[in-house]
């Protein structure tokens, strides 16, 4: 099974809180610190248990600049058997479909039975996957939270649904799935793993590579553009209640009487 | 202006909410144009759904195909990209199903894509200027989406409410669909099993998120719990790094709980957890960060570490009800 999971280098939510800067339209981009977006983990994982059990390769593919190869090796050191980067000036401001269009080159190119990615960037969409899906007529399904490998070129599948619910589909290779965070434990990785993928070459491939038409990428091509950053609406926004933490508790304590809370 | 079609989520021959929803969501596009339920189903079921849309669409196009009785949304979108009219703003609600059909039904429309809108700005020439939020909404942002070659918007449900309107006394029409076949073939529906505990029973619920940090902390939730009489529920984090049991998650993809009081300790609040909390409960929030989204929905808000603060509560509620701490 040769599976291509691709991901993304995403501000850390764990690592930062994430504000608007002091004009109020981005968000604080000084001394932000990046990593992989989190789900694209439970991706990667997902792959690498699928190769143990049934045999194969996974690559790990990012499309961006050089600041993005360490999430790449990154996925890597957890066991990924390649990292591929896609860049090109011309892919600088691609949309979701943009991104799409770059992957599809790449897996035309190349060719993979299962195609994952993580089931949303914090910054995303959530819509990078179904796009791909959709470019190069392969089946797909969202919100994977299980995969069982069948005979004859399928796959049997989970999907979260409403209530806790899992819908069981069967799928056939090759296709892309969106993997749901909890489907696995992705393995630790420390920095004696991505030491040791330090120095293992990372190609990185640009639009000529992939016979990729510059008009179809890029800022240019672009139907959906983020303008900019704001403050959300307050709603009717808490009362924060203030004093000692004995105080609050005290008070706290009444208002959950009065409202029904003590049983 | 394009015409705009809402796709309809039903089941058991039930409309979903979010069709009024989409309704209010064209207005706000446009209110001149030309507005069409479309709906995919099969049998007595689709019939109920199209009678029922019919007192608040003035059109319904109905879909209807053996292979759609469940809505499979490989197939639904197979029958939408044959149908639709291209250059069309197709309006989805932004569900599991949204996220599944969507993306890729844009690709088949030669359409634009924005996921999860929550507000529509305006539209100015082929460019209709959205609001998104990024980060679990701690921030939002404005988005221009080209809708020259027409758009496919998944909209967040409960973000428009539906509009008082007068009975539109719609027509269905039927539109025939080609044969539909799809490789992903769905199989089967598997409920949960209830858990330990059922959360939607209590009027108390002490619920952690990402914020208790360890499986051990869980424990001090739990004495809270029992200090007052409540249960111990989840936000997604919790469950994924598998420190709670799914049945005690409360959000979209787990349980609806309707609590008379709900305690979100450490749970940023994304949308798909408050969609699990109905019947408007008094909802108290514990988090260190002063700029979490969920102070913004909640009625009080205690800005500080919820490993320090509901320690001194659970003493307080057992000194207030005549038991000795400990």
């Amino acid at each position: 099974m040769k599976i291509l999971v691709c991901i993304r280098r995403v501000p850390d939510t764990s690592e930062n809180e994430i504000e608007l800067n002091r004009a109020g339209n981005d968000i604080e981009r000084d001394d932000l610190v990046y990593s992989v977006n989190e789900p694209d983990n439970y991706a990667v994982e997902e792959a690498l248990q699928i190769v143990q059990k049934a045999g194969g390769e996974v690559t790990v593919i990012t499309v961006g600049g050089e600041e993005d190869e360490e999430v790449l090796r990154r996925e890597m050191a957890m066991g990924a058997h390649h990292g591929v980067l896609l860049s090109d000036d011309s892919f600088a401001g691609s949309d979701g479909r943009g991104i799409a269009t770059i992957l599809k080159a790449f897996v035309e190119k190349d060719g993979y039975d299962l195609i994952l990615t993580g089931v949303q960037a914090e910054d995303g969409g959530a819509q990078v996957g179904g796009m791909l899906a959709a470019m190069l007529d392969y089946p797909f399904a969202s919100l994977v939270t299980s995969i069982e490998l069948l005979e004859g070129g399928k796959l049997q599948i989970s999907r979260e649904i409403e209530g806790g619910s899992r819908e069981m589909n069967e799928i056939d290779l090759p296709c892309v799935l969106s993997i749901q965070t909890g489907i696995n434990e992705p393995r630790y990785v420390g920095m004696r793993g991505i030491r040791q993928v330090a120095s293992v070459p990372i190609p990185i491939v640009g639009a000529s590579e992939l016979d990729l038409e510059p008009a179809l990428v890029g800022a240019a091509a672009a139907k959906v553009r983020r303008l900019d950053y704001f403050a959300p609406p307050a709603g009717k926004g808490a009362r924060i209640l203030q004093g000692s933490r004995e105080e609050i508790a005290g008070e706290l304590f009444e208002l959950l009487k009065a409202k029904g809370g003590l049983n | 202006m394009p015409r705009i079609f809402a796709y309809i989520v039903h089941k058991d021959g039930a409309v979903d909410d979010t069709a009024l929803e989409l309704r209010a969501t064209a207005e706000r596009i446009d209110s001149t144009a030309v507005l069409t339920a479309v709906v995919a189903g099969w049998g007595a079921e689709l019939d109920a759904v199209c009678e029922t849309l019919r007192a608040s669409y003035p059109e319904i196009w109905k879909l209807s195909h053996e292979c759609l009785a469940y809505p499979n949304a490989e197939l639904v979108r197979k029958a939408l990209a044959e149908v639709v009219p291209r250059g069309s703003i197709v309006l989805v609600p932004h569900s599991h199903f949204g996220v599944d059909l969507s993306p890729g039904l844009s690709i088949d429309l030669d359409a634009a894509f924005v996921s999860d809108v929550l507000e529509i700005e305006g539209l100015e020439g082929p460019s209709l200027k959205l609001v998104r939020q990024e980060f679990g909404g701690v921030v939002s942002t404005h988005v221009r989406c080209d809708i020259s070659t027409g758009a496919v918007l998944n909209i967040r449900p409960g973000a428009f409410p539906p509009l008082d309107r007068a009975p539109a006394a719609g027509q269905v029409r039927e539109v025939p669909v080609g044969p539909l076949t799809a490789r992903r073939r769905y199989l089967s529906t598997i409920v949960p099993e209830s858990g330990d505990v059922d959360i939607a029973k209590f009027k108390m619920l002490v619920s952690v998120g990402r914020g208790i940090q360890d499986p051990e902390n869980v424990t001090i939730a739990q004495e809270l719990a029992d200090a007052v009489g409540g249960a111990v529920s989840c936000s997604r984090p919790v469950v994924d790094a598998k420190w709670m049991d799914k049945s005690r998650q409360v959000g979209s993809s787990g349980k609806t709980v309707k609590p008379k009081v709900y305690m979100a300790c450490g749970i940023s609040g994304s949308f798909q957890h408050l969609a699990g909390l109905k019947g408007n409960p008094f909802i108290v929030a514990v988090n260190k960060n002063s700029k979490a989204p969920i102070f913004r929905v909640a009625d009080v808000g205690i800005v500080d570490d919820l490993l320090e603060f509901l320690p001194v509560l659970t003493t307080k509620a057992l000194e207030e009800r005549g038991v000795p701490a400990k």
